[in-house]
C-alpha cells in the first residue's frame, strides 16, 4: 500500500519534471536529462546488488551494452516499438546476470567481482567480432524525428527513461521494506549467520544479480535510438562501469535515496563539465571523488547528512 | 590468417613455443597479484594499472635517456615498493581495520585503477608508445622453431623474478612470515612479527613487481593507457587456475593460459584472444572451486 | 520414547590430511540437555558445523526428527527446527537488535506451512523474545552498542526466534563474570523447560556441569565418553585428556 503511494508520488514528480523540461523548449535539456536519468537507473540497479547484498559488479557496462545490442540485433530483424525492446533487453541482461551469479556466487564475493570485470572485456570481444551487429565499425539506427502525441523523438526517449527511473526506484524502495530487503541485508552482513537464520542466501543472491542485470539491460535498450550510431566502444564505455559504482558510493548505498542523489549530482556535474572541459578530466574527477568518498565518507552523502542530523539532535 | 593452413607440425610447435614465451611474460604480470590476492587476500584489481604505469616510466626513460627498459624497471623497484606500502597503509586504515574490504575496499582499488588510467591518458594521450632495445626485432631460429628475442628476453626476465621471489619467500625470515600471514596470524605474533607490517612489506613487493612487468610489457607490445584492462581478466584467471597463494602454481597457470591463447590466436585469429582468459576463468571457477579456496 | 530427535552416525570430516572428526556416533532424545565438551581443537565446532550443514561431512549421516538431512542446506535444516548460536557472536551488524530477530521470524517461522505472522504479530514476537533474554530496552540499538554478555543473549534470542526443536548453543562464556555465566545457564535451562532440546558446547566446566543431564566428550576428533556428568567426569580417559591439556 505504501509502495503504491510512493509510486504515485514518483509519477507525479516525473510528470512535473517532464512538463518543466518541455517549458524550457530546448532539446538539449532532453538530451542531457536522458543521460542523467539513464545513470539514475544504472546506479539504482547497481545498488540493488552492490549496496543491498554487498556483491560488487564491475561489469555494469557489459549489462548495459547487452541491452543496447539486443536492440540493434532485433532492429535488424524487425523494427519493434521501444518499450518492447526495453523488455527484451532486460530479459537478455537478466539471464546473463543470473548465469554469472550461478557460476560464481557459491565462492567468495571477490570472484564474482573479478568475473564481472572480465565479462565486459569478453562481451566486447564478441561484439567486435560479430559482423551482424556491426562489428568494430558499429551500427546505425535511424531515429524518426517525430512521434505521435509527444512530438520530438528525443522527448519520447526522455519520457521512456523517466518511466524506467520511476520503476527502478520503486523496485529498490520496495525491496528495502520487504522480507527480501532483510534477506539482502543479512547477506551483506554475515552469510553464515544468514543461512543459520533460515535465509536461502544463494537463491536471494541470484534474485539480486538477475534483477540488477535486467534493470541495467533495460537502461541500455533505448540507447541505440538515443545515440543513433552504436559502436562497441561507446556501448562498453568505462564511463558506465565507473559511474554506476561511484554514484551509489558517493550518494550512499544503504537506501534508494543514495544512488538517486549520486546520479543526479554526478550526472549533472558531468553534463555541465563536458561542455566546459574535456571528458577525460571529467572522468578523472569522478574517479577521484569515488576514492575520496570510500575513504572519508563510507556511507556517502546520505551518511554524512544522517551523521549531521544526529549531531544536531544531541 | 587468410591462407588455409593445415594442422602442420611446424605450426603446432611454433604455437606451443610462442605460448610458453607468452606464459613466461604472464608470470611477471601475475606474480604481484598472486602475492596480494593469493597470500594477503587483498583483491587488488588495480594491479594492471600499476603495470601500465611501469610501462610508461620505462618508455619515458628510454625515449629521453635511451636506457634499457628492464634496467630502468630495476632502478624503479624501490619507488614502486614505497608506493605499494603506502597504498596498503591507506587500505588497512580505511577498510581492512574496519572490516569493510568487500564493498569499499574493492571500490577503492577500482577507483585507483580508473584514476591511474585517466591520468595517463591526460598526460600521454591515447597513442601507442613503444621502446627501443637491441633485442627488439631480431629472432633466433632453431630448426623450424622461431624464437623472437622480443618474447624470449621478457620470458627469461620474468622467470628470474619468479625464482628470486620464491627463494625470498622460502628462505628468509620475512619471506616465511609473508607465507604464514595467510595461514596463521597467531603464529606470526608468536614469532614477534606484526601482521600489519608483514602485509605492508608483502604488498610493497607485489606492487614492485609491476615495475618489471610493465617494462616487459612495453618490450612485447606497444602500450596505451587502456591496455591494462585486458590484463585484469588474464591476471585473475591465471591466479585462480594456478591455485591461490602458490607462486609455482602461478607459473604453471601462466604457461597454460599463454599456450591456450597462442593456439587460439594461431587457429582462430588474435582478435579472439581476450575472450580466452575469461572463458578459462569461468570454467575454473565453475568446475574447480574447491581447489580455488586455497584449502 | 520413539526414535531420538538427533541421530549422528559415523560422521567423519577431514581438512586436507588433517582428520577433524573420526566416526562420531551419538543420539540426543527429545527434551534432553546435553553438554558437549573437549579440549581446543578436538572437533566440537566442526561437529556442530556438520550437524547444521555449514560443512559437509565426507562419511556418515545426520538424522533429525526422523529425516535424513545430509543433503539439506543450512537454511533448510533451520526451517526443519534446528537452530544454532555461534561461538563468536555473528550479529547482523547493520540491522537493529529487534530486526536481527525479525530475520529468522520472516525466513524460518513464516516459511513453515500454515504459519504467517502479521506485521503486528512479528513486532510482538520480537518484543517477547527480547524480554525473555532481557534485551527489551535495546530493541532499536545496533549490535555494536551491546556488551559482550548482551551480544551472547542476542545470539541466543536469534536462534530462539526460529522456534527450534533443537538448539545447538556453541557458547563461549570465557571472559564473562560469574553471575553472567549463571545468567546464561539459567536462560538455557528455562528454554529447555519450554520443551526445547539443547546441546551446549562450552569450556567452563562449572557451567556445563550445572546445565547438562548428559555429557559427551570429544578428543582429537573421537568420542571418548558419553554418559551422566558424574560418571563421565570420573572417567580416567577424560581425566587424562584434560590433564594433558
Amino acid at each position: 500500500m505504501r509502495t503504491r503511494v510512493f509510486l504515485l508520488v514518483l509519477i507525479a514528480v516525473a510528470a512535473v519534471v517532464f512538463f518543466a523540461a518541455r517549458l524550457v523548449s530546448n532539446d538539449y535539456v532532453f538530451f542531457a536529462g536522458y543521460t542523467v536519468l539513464q545513470f539514475v537507473v544504472l546506479a539504482t540497479a547497481w545498488n540493488i546488488l552492490g549496496g543491498y547484498t554487498g556483491y560488487v559488479n564491475f561489469g555494469s557496462a557489459a549489462f548495459f551494452a547487452l541491452g543496447a545490442y539486443a536492440t540493434v540485433f532485433l532492429h535488424k530483424l524487425y523494427p519493434l516499438p521501444i518499450p518492447l525492446l526495453i523488455v527484451t533487453g532486460g530479459i537478455v541482461s537478466g539471464i546473463v546476470g543470473f548465469g554469472m551469479g550461478y557460476l560464481t556466487l557459491r565462492l567468495r564475493g571477490a570472484f564474482f567481482a573479478i568475473a564481472t570485470l572480465a565479462l565486459a572485456i569478453v562481451l566486447q570481444t564478441l561484439v567486435v567480432n560479430w559482423d551482424y551487429v556491426g562489428g568494430s565499425r558499429g551500427a546505425y539506427i535511424i531515429r524518426p524525428n517525430e512521434i505521435a502525441f509527444i512530438g520530438p523523438y528525443i522527448q519520447y526517449l526522455f519520457l521512456l527513461m523517466l518511466a524506467l527511473a520511476v520503476i527502478a526506484l520503486t523496485i529498490a524502495r520496495g525491496i528495502e521494506r520487504s522480507q527480501l530487503g532483510y534477506g539482502f541485508a543479512t547477506i551483506r552482513d554475515d552469510e553464515l549467520a544468514a543461512e543459520a537464520s533460515g535465509v536461502p542466501t544463494l537463491r536471494l543472491k541470484l534474485v539480486a544479480t538477475t534483477m540488477s542485470g535486467a534493470l541495467m539491460g533495460m537502461a541500455g535498450a533505448p540507447f541505440p535510438y538515443y545515440i543513433g550510431y552504436l559502436q562497441p566502444s561507446s556501448a562498453f564505455a568505462l564511463d558506465y562501469a565507473v559511474n554506476s559504482i561511484a554514484m551509489p558510493m558517493i550518494g550512499g548505498t544503504t537506501s534508494w535515496v543514495g544512488p538517486l542523489i549520486g546520479a543526479i549530482l554526478l550526472g549533472s556535474l558531468q553534463q555541465i563539465a563536458t561542455v566546459t572541459i574535456s571528458s577525460a578530466v571529467n572522468l578523472l574527477i569522478v574517479g577521484l571523488l569515488l576514492v575520496a568518498f570510500v575513504i572519508i565518507a563510507p556511507n556517502g552523502i546520505v551518511g554524512l547528512v544522517q551523521g549531521w542530523m544526529r549531531g544536531r539532535a544531541k | 590468417m587468410g591462407e588455409q593452413v593445415g594442422l602442420s607440425f611446424d605450426l603446432l610447435v611454433n604455437a606451443l613455443i610462442a605460448g610458453i614465451l607468452l606464459g613466461g611474460f604472464y608470470t611477471a604480470v601475475t606474480i604481484g597479484v598472486s602475492i596480494s590476492f593469493g597470500i594477503l587476500d587483498i583483491v587488488n584489481i588495480a594491479h594492471p594499472a600499476f603495470i601500465i604505469l611501469g610501462s610508461y616510466i620505462a618508455y619515458i626513460v628510454n625515449a629521453r635517456l635511451g636506457l634499457d627498459p628492464i634496467a630502468t624497471s630495476v632502478v624503479m623497484l624501490p619507488a614502486f615498493y614505497v608506493l605499494g606500502a603506502g597504498i596498503y597503509q591507506v587500505y588497512y586504515e580505511s577498510f581492512e581495520r574496519r572490516g569493510q574490504e568487500a564493498l569499499r575496499g574493492l571500490s577503492f582499488f577500482f577507483g585507483l585503477l580508473f584514476v591511474t588510467e585517466v591520468m595517463l591518458i591526460l598526460v600521454f594521450g591515447v597513442d601507442y608508445r613503444y621502446v627501443e632495445a637491441p633485442y627488439i626485432g631480431p629472432s633466433w631460429r632453431i630448426g623450424v622453431v622461431d624464437l623472437p628475442l622480443r618474447m624470449l628476453v621478457p620470458c627469461i626476465a620474468a622467470l628470474a623474478m619468479f625464482a628470486a621471489l620464491e627463494l625470498y619467500l622460502s628462505y628468509t625470515f620475512i619471506g616465511r612470515a609473508i607465507s604464514a600471514v595467510a595461514q596463521d596470524q597467531l603464529a606470526l605474533r608468536l614469532m614477534g612479527a606484526s601482521p600489519i607490517r608483514i602485509k605492508r612489506i608483502a604488498f610493497g613487493i607485489s606492487i614492485a613487481t609491476a615495475a618489471v612487468a610493465g617494462a616487459l610489457l612495453i618490450i612485447i607490445q606497444p602500450v596505451e593507457p587502456s591496455v591494462g584492462r585486458e590484463y585484469i581478466g588474464r591476471v585473475f584467471a591465471i591466479c585462480v587456475l594456478g591455485g591461490l597463494g602458490s607462486l609455482p602454481g602461478t607459473v604453471i597457470g601462466a604457461m597454460l593460459l599463454g599456450i591456450i591463447e597462442s593456439f587460439t590466436a594461431t587457429f582462430y585469429g588474435p582478435s579472439w584472444a581476450p575472450a580466452v582468459a575469461f572463458g578459462v576463468l569461468l570454467l575454473t571457477l565453475a568446475f574447480r572451486p574447491a581447489g580455488l579456496l586455497g584449502r | 520414547m520413539a526414535s531420538p530427535l538427533l541421530e549422528v552416525t559415523a560422521v567423519s570430516k577431514r581438512f586436507g590430511g588433517f582428520v577433524a572428526l573420526d566416526g562420531i556416533d551419538f543420539t540426543v532424545a527429545e527434551g534432553e540437555r546435553v553438554g558437549l565438551i573437549g579440549p581446543n581443537g578436538s572437533g566440537k565446532s566442526t561437529l556442530v558445523n556438520c550437524i547444521c550443514g555449514t560443512l559437509v561431512n565426507e562419511t556418515g549421516s545426520v538424522r533429525f526428527n526422523g529425516e535424513t538431512v545430509d543433503r539439506l542446506l543450512t537454511h533448510e535444516r533451520t526451517r526443519r527446527g534446528m537452530a544454532r548460536s555461534f561461538q563468536l557472536p555473528r550479529p547482523f551488524t547493520t540491522l537493529t537488535v529487534a530486526d536481527n530477530l525479525r530475520v529468522p521470524l520472516l525466513y524460518t517461522v513464516n516459511a513453515r506451512p500454515g504459519r504467517a505472522l502479521s506485521p503486528a504479530e512479528l513486532d510482538a514476537r520480537c518484543v517477547e523474545l527480547l524480554q525473555l533474554v532481557g534485551l527489551a530496552d535495546k530493541a532499536t540499538h545496533l549490535p555494536r552498542d551491546l556488551t559482550q554478555v548482551e551480544m551472547r543473549k542476542l545470539e541466543l534470542a536469534r536462534a530462539m526466534a526460529a522456534e527450534p526443536k533443537l538448539l545447538i548453543a556453541d557458547e563461549s562464556m570465557a571472559g564473562l563474570s560469574h553471575s553472567e555465566v549463571d545468567d546464561i545457564v539459567g536462560l538455557l535451562i528455562r528454554l529447555n523447560e519450554r520443551g526445547i532440546t539443547i546441546i551446549l558446547i562450552e569450556h567452563i566446566m562449572r557451567a556445563v556441569m550445572r546445565f547438562s543431564q548428559r555429557l559427551i566428550v570429544l578428543v582429537s576428533g573421537k568420542k571418548i565418553a558419553d554418559g551422566t556428568p558424574d560418571t563421565v567426569i570420573r572417567d580416567t580417559e577424560v581425566e587424562r585428556a584434560y590433564i594433558g591439556q
